[in-house]
């Protein structure tokens, strides 16, 4: 009751203006993705279409089934995903030890450890893939799933590090040194109660890693040849397919990524509440 | 059979703190000993110590007559109540309480009947279904003591665990712990920089300061004897007076007046001394009789059960409790009289 009536007199100009604004932004973010969206579910003479009909008349999965027939589109998606779950598995892997240990230990060099990950992101990935694919093909991982994943996975961990070492931050060392005292090594501790509280954080740093895997192009344009992912096949097609093609391509490079946000939201509200409150 | 013994403890923290200096503390099996001190003496780092958080820089740290210095936490048979409870906020009550147990792959049953004994020693037993963000502050309170106390150690450390309450609740809860532990029978190690809660639980209180154990004591010794000018003022409320004196042939002499000594602790007759009396050991009257000392009142305190008077005796003031109905008032010349063997001397150093 108490609550209720105070969220009511909070009806403030500040108030309005902040919801204002929040339509705005969102209004930017969304036309785009909203006429992709219908472009692709309409009937394959209407994108050509101008003025554009702001709400479809007749829906048709005429692009989407042609998008996906087209030779080629579904072993693509179906390695796009494979990439992006192999990405997530080895960012967590590798980047949650990391985060930990920036966490909780204070070793020498620390700050320099954490901005020189950030560096990463410093160079183009045109920078690193030439080299990249040459290292790789003497690795003989050229064109391979693999190859392209542990591009995506570099390009992930910084993020992965420095979001999970604040996730592990936030879990008090008293929790880790009660559970130490009960019977557990370290490990134990982590394992029993330190992950189980960070998965919020860490279902964020898994869809940041997917979402980025997914919706990586150039590596993967340049680390393959038969093996591409989704988006390096979409665009090696781009400027040879109709326009129809184009927006079912471009529906289907965002959609997964919804859905995966979609799901992962009760979690990421939680993370990122906890990096920005208390 | 659980005694704890410490030897010769050194710890340094990065950037050159001293923490603990060349500590020695023995703790007996079944003894209540609590670590007194202000924040920052380093009763919590000699604490997490002995549980195996810290590493010494040299010494050695024995419980039950094993050398457990470079043991982990879960080989040296501890439980341990922390400052914040440290309740897991993914698990319930129960299996909170049953943590422990289940790592060390105790029987189902017995787990489930160690959960209920503990739960039920600390009057929790409505409470094992729910998440800790479901308690209130005295109740994670509970469910920490009896997580502790399902894993019947040998030896139970606690850290400030009633900092965290209310001053009501503190009292009730601390009464509850004595009586608890009375029962339990555990080497306890407490920390507090509480020194009615230290008085009022340990068998012993080791009094620290600036990494050292100044002195380890009975409360009522450490309250009565102390024998370090900082235990005589960091222990009772108000703390001891400390005056400067030098002693006398026949006793202590005072701004020019002889107080009368039953001991002198080899002290010879010039020697320049603290002299510890505490406030209730003063009685003030208006008339003069033998060994008392002339002072004025500066301030009259009336504290329900009793006045705190504030006296001073030459250049000196000294805190005085009297009972409510004594005549006193402020800027009065009285005659303060000091209880017969209630004189303690101490070393002028401060």
């Amino acid at each position: 009751m108490s609550l209720q009536s105070a969220s009511r007199r909070r009806t403030s100009p500040e108030r309005m203006l902040a919801y204002g604004a929040t339509v705005l932004l969102t209004m930017f973010m969304i036309t785009p993705l909203y006429l992709i969206t219908i472009a692709a579910f309409s009937q394959r003479a209407s994108v050509f279409d101008y003025p554009r009909a702001l709400f479809p008349t007749q829906l048709s999965l005429d692009s989407v089934s042609f998008f996906l027939t087209t030779h080629g589109i579904l072993p693509a998606l179906e390695r796009s995903l494979l990439v992006g779950l192999i990405t997530v598995a080895l960012s967590l892997l590798l980047g949650c030890p990391a985060g930990y240990a920036i966490a909780r230990y204070p070793f020498k060099g620390r700050d320099l450890a954490q901005l020189l990950l950030l560096s990463v992101r410093m160079f183009p990935a045109l920078v690193l893939a030439i080299p990249l694919a040459v290292t790789f093909i003497e690795w003989r991982l050229f064109d391979t799933l693999w190859g392209v994943a542990f591009l995506h996975t570099a390009m992930a961990l910084p993020f992965t590090v420095l979001l999970s070492a604040s996730v592990f931050v936030r879990v008090p060392g008293e929790l880790e040194e009660a559970a130490m005292i009960l019977g557990v090594g370290r490990l134990g501790a982590v394992l029993r109660v330190v992950l189980p509280l960070s998965v919020p954080g860490l279902a964020a740093a898994a869809l940041f890693s997917f979402v980025l895997s997914w919706n990586e192009v150039f590596g993967a344009l340049i680390l393959t040849r038969q093996s591409a992912t989704l988006p390096a096949q979409v665009v090696q097609s781009l400027s040879v397919s109709p326009l129809p093609f184009r927006f079912a391509g471009g529906f289907a490079l965002t959609a997964p990524a919804f859905i995966f946000i979609y799901f992962m939201r009760p979690y990421l509200f939680s993370a990122f509440r906890g990096v920005v409150g208390h | 059979m659980a005694e704890i013994r410490v030897e010769t403890i050194t710890k340094t923290y990065p950037g050159g703190v001293v923490a603990l200096k060349d500590i020695s503390l023995t703790v007996t099996d079944g003894e209540f000993m609590v670590l007194l001190g202000p924040s920052g003496c380093g009763k919590t780092t000699l604490l997490r110590l002995i549980a195996g958080f810290e590493q010494p820089d040299s010494g050695m740290v024995w419980i039950g007559g094993r050398d457990v210095t470079d043991e982990p936490p879960r080989r040296r048979g501890l439980a341990m109540v922390f400052q914040s409870y440290a309740l897991f906020p993914h698990l319930k009550v129960f299996d909170n309480i049953a943590f422990g147990l289940r790592m060390h792959r105790t029987p189902r049953e017995m787990v489930q009947s160690r959960v209920d004994q503990a739960s039920e020693l600390m009057e929790i037993q409505t409470l094992l279904s729910r998440y800790p963000s479901q308690l209130s502050g005295g109740q994670r309170q509970r469910v920490a003591v009896a997580r502790a106390l399902a894993m019947k150690a040998d030896v139970i450390l606690m850290d400030e665990p009633l900092s965290n309450l209310d001053a009501l609740l503190r009292l009730q809860m601390r009464a509850e712990l004595k009586r608890l532990f009375q029962e339990v029978h555990a080497t306890t190690i407490y920390v507090t920089h509480d020194q009615i809660e230290a008085l009022s639980m340990g068998d012993r209180i080791a009094v620290m300061r600036a990494g050292e154990i100044l002195q380890v004591d009975g409360p009522m010794a450490v309250y009565d004897r102390p024998r370090d000018p900082f235990v005589a003022g960091f222990i009772g409320s108000p703390p001891m007076n400390l005056l400067e004196g030098e002693v006398s042939a026949d006793g202590v002499a005072v701004e020019g007046n002889t107080l009368a000594l039953d001991e002198r602790d080899g002290l010879r007759p010039g020697d320049r001394v603290l002299v510890g009396i505490r406030a209730e050991n003063f009685g003030v009257s208006h008339t003069r009789s033998s060994g008392a000392l002339p002072g004025r009142v500066r301030v009259v305190e009336p504290l329900g059960s009793h006045l705190l008077l504030t006296i001073n005796i030459g250049n000196q003031q000294v805190k005085v409790t009297t009972p409510v109905d004594s005549a006193v008032r402020g800027d009065e010349d009285v005659w303060v009289m000091v209880k017969p063997g209630s004189v303690r001397l101490l070393p002028a150093t401060r």
